[in-house]
């Protein structure tokens, strides 16, 4: 038996509760509050004692997805970053880096939003990076 | 925040408008209820009857989207008393004359013929929050997403330097952020006229910097929010998309506008975690790896920078984010060649002040929210204790703007949108929780008993709800949360999702669409 409590932090609201996710022979099976956080002193409420049940959803993505005669089609990665690649350089050529927009995420961790505004800003020279903090 | 939550437990009056703190951020409810048990006063500003509201000493009930005449109202109230903190506006603030002027206009007679609260309400709540000796304000997007947004939150701001209730703990003007990174995402620097850590893309010094870390010239011009991305699209002067993390079809406004944008674009791509109605309009879509898989930071509404560390394997195929960034990045020719999340930390920390002091090693043993400027430095728990950012605290002179679409004889009813205690923005991850979705397994309009009975309608019932821009199907219970001629509903269920009836009425600052305040005609369903 594999048991393992991994210290982490809530993903849901901005309280950032700090949390236990406990692994049971690979599975996650359940969030313990951390009773030493100051922020939330031994307490989460339903929705973080009940974060780890969407990790293992059976709906989860697995595979890049790519449109083929107007359906998503499983592909490899391989397949799919060199598309996206070929076709964002070629909308950059030819119109410019401003004629394309990204969305970053407000779920998604400070060192993803990071690499994701630096590659618009590097890779396209736009400054067309926003995230839905105005909602 | 300008201040920590922690905090909260121990402010003598605590003013809490425009947030349902008990269903959007329970955790720090909790820190209310504490002080309620310590002796706090509690006043609640807000059109809804909400859980809080319940609890407070005062609750407000203002009319939708007044509450810069409310305010001002307050403010002419504490000047007239002269309970405003003279030495404290001498000291530390300016612009504090043309401010005045403007808050002349509002005698609590005129504040209370637009908001709708006694002015014998408005003296009391007045005077709490004023002589108190710590008051904090708590809100939420009941503040911000209005056209009048910004103004809003400048008024709160005035509030605050008015009596000098900020900068000291337990005091400040205290946005609850609602999502879990949302305050990391502005810190990073997603955001169309700023890097990371707010420093603006117009300024030379500040670009040459990061031309010189990054190897690569970069834009000086501002760019566009998601309002302008979408009519980009459709305009066309936006080619192409790519949305990380996302779900722009059900959490933007005016959905039906939203669709036609993203069908628009000439390619899309899409980066998540489940196959969301965004994903399904992309020409690709990525798999990305989830908060539970990948290692990291995330930084809450208190500015505290905290762990997320990886406790299984992503599923299948899928990736952190971030290493699908870099292998897109040397596919278009920029080195990204990162070993870990750590490394990105450390360069984005070098390049940004206010995160200088904070590394992965310092958070294992400690809580350190920024701006923390070197490695002894011990974090900033609240912001502004001598001086304010920009030196002195500003006063703005705000008139009161209606907001963009009020009821009339065609749409009688306000409407006016929210979240509600077990789910989580479109449900994309809580409504793959089974525990979530049994506790709370569908939307729920709330109405007041006595329109429901004009209407002949009974609870649970069916409700058809129209505006100019689209009709929703929903059933209903009936009380007296919301007052009457008003209609709430959540935004977490794609069958009755309110923002196929919002308009896109945006601030004109922020460029933040109104949210609480739309015309609809109700009918039996
Ligand atoms: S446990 Fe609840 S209150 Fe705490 S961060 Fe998660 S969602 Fe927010």
């Amino acid at each position: 038996m594999d048991y393992q409590t991994i210290r982490t932090t809530c993903p849901f609201c901005g309280c950032g509760c700090q949390m236990w996710l406990v692994r049971l022979d690979g599975e996650l099976i359940q969030t313990i509050p951390d009773k030493c956080a100051p922020m939330n002193e031994g307490k989460l409420c339903i929705k973080g004692l009940n974060a780890h049940e969407f990790v293992q959803s059976p709906e989860r993505l697995t595979q890049p997805l790519i449109r083929k005669k107007g359906r998503l089609e499983e592909a490899s990665w391989e397949e799919a970053l060199s598309l996206v690649a070929s076709r964002l350089s070629a909308i950059r050529d030819q119109y410019g880096g401003d004629s394309m927009a990204f969305l970053s995420s407000a779920r998604a961790t400070n060192e993803e939003n990071y690499l994701f505004q630096k590659l618009c800003r590097a890779a396209f020279r736009t400054n067309n990076v926003d995230h839905c903090a105005r909602l | 925040m300008t201040n920590s939550i922690p905090e909260i437990e121990d402010a003598d009056c605590i003013f809490v408008i425009g947030s349902n703190t008990t269903e959007a951020h329970p955790l720090i409810a909790h820190r209310i209820f504490k002080a309620l048990d310590k002796g706090a006063k509690l006043i609640v500003v807000d059109p809804r009857k909400t859980q809080l509201a319940e609890l407070s000493h005062i609750h407000a009930r203002l009319h939708f989207g007044t509450d810069v005449a409310f305010l001002n109202g307050l403010m002419y109230e504490i000047l007239e008393n002269k309970w405003h903190n003279e030495p404290f506006i001498a000291k530390r603030t300016e612009d504090f004359e043309p401010f005045k002027a403007a808050v002349q206009n509002y005698s609590p007679a005129k504040a209370s013929a637009i908001c709708g609260i006694p002015s014998d309400v408005m003296h009391e709540i007045a005077a709490l929050y004023a002589t108190s000796k710590t008051s904090t304000i708590l809100y939420t997007l009941g503040i911000t997403e209005h056209t009048h947004g910004v103004d809003n939150v400048k008024s709160l701001a005035n509030l605050a330097l008015l009596t000098g209730h900020i900068g000291r703990p337990s005091t400040g003007v205290n946005p609850l952020r609602g999502q879990n990174n949302v305050q990391g995402a502005c810190d990073m620097g997603a955001l169309p006229n700023v890097y990371p850590g707010y420093q603006v893309v117009s300024n030379p010094g500040v670009r040459s910097k990061f031309e010189r870390a990054w190897g690569a010239e970069l834009s000086p011009e501002v760019g566009i929010t998601i309002p302008e991305m979408m009519d980009g699209l459709i305009e066309g002067s936006v080619k192409g998309m790519f949305i990380f993390g996302e779900n722009s079809v059900e959490s933007d406004p005016n959905t039906d506008h939203v669709i036609r944008a993203l069908e628009s674009a000439e390619f899309l791509v899409v980066q998540d975690i489940f196959l969301t109605e965004t994903a399904k309009l992309a020409h690709v879509v990525l798999p990305g790896a989830c908060w539970a898989e990948v290692e990291g930071t995330f930084t809450n509404t208190e500015r505290k920078v905290q762990p997320v560390r990886k406790a299984v394997e992503p599923p299948g195929q899928a990736r952190p984010n971030w290493q699908i960034f870099c292998d897109l990045g040397g596919r278009l020719g920029l080195d990204l060649a990162y070993c870990s999340a750590e490394e990105l930390f450390d360069e984005m920390a070098e390049l940004t002040p206010s995160f200088t002091g904070i590394t992965y090693d310092r958070l294992e043993s400690m809580e350190l929210q920024w701006p923390c400027l070197s490695l002894d430095h011990p974090g900033t728990p609240f912001l502004h204790k001598d001086r304010f950012s920009r030196g002195k605290g500003l006063f703005h002179a705000i008139e009161y703007r209606p907001s963009e679409e009020l009821p009339d004889e065609k749409y009688p009813f306000v409407l006016t949108t929210g979240r509600r205690y077990a789910h989580y923005h479109t449900r994309t991850m809580t409504g793959r929780c089974p525990s979530l979705e049994r506790e709370f397994p569908g939307p729920m309009a709330q109405v007041h008993v006595k329109d429901a009975q004009k209407l002949g309608l009974k609870d649970g019932g069916l409700l058809k709800v129209t505006s100019r821009r689209g009709e929703v199907v929903v059933p209903v219970t009936l009380g007296d949360v919301v007052p009457e001629g008003a209609i709430f509903m959540d935004f977490h269920f794609h069958e009755a999702n309110p923002n196929r009836l919002l308009g896109t009425f945006l601030d004109p600052v922020s460029k933040t669409a109104d949210y609480k305040v739309c015309a609809v005609k109700l009918e039996k369903g």
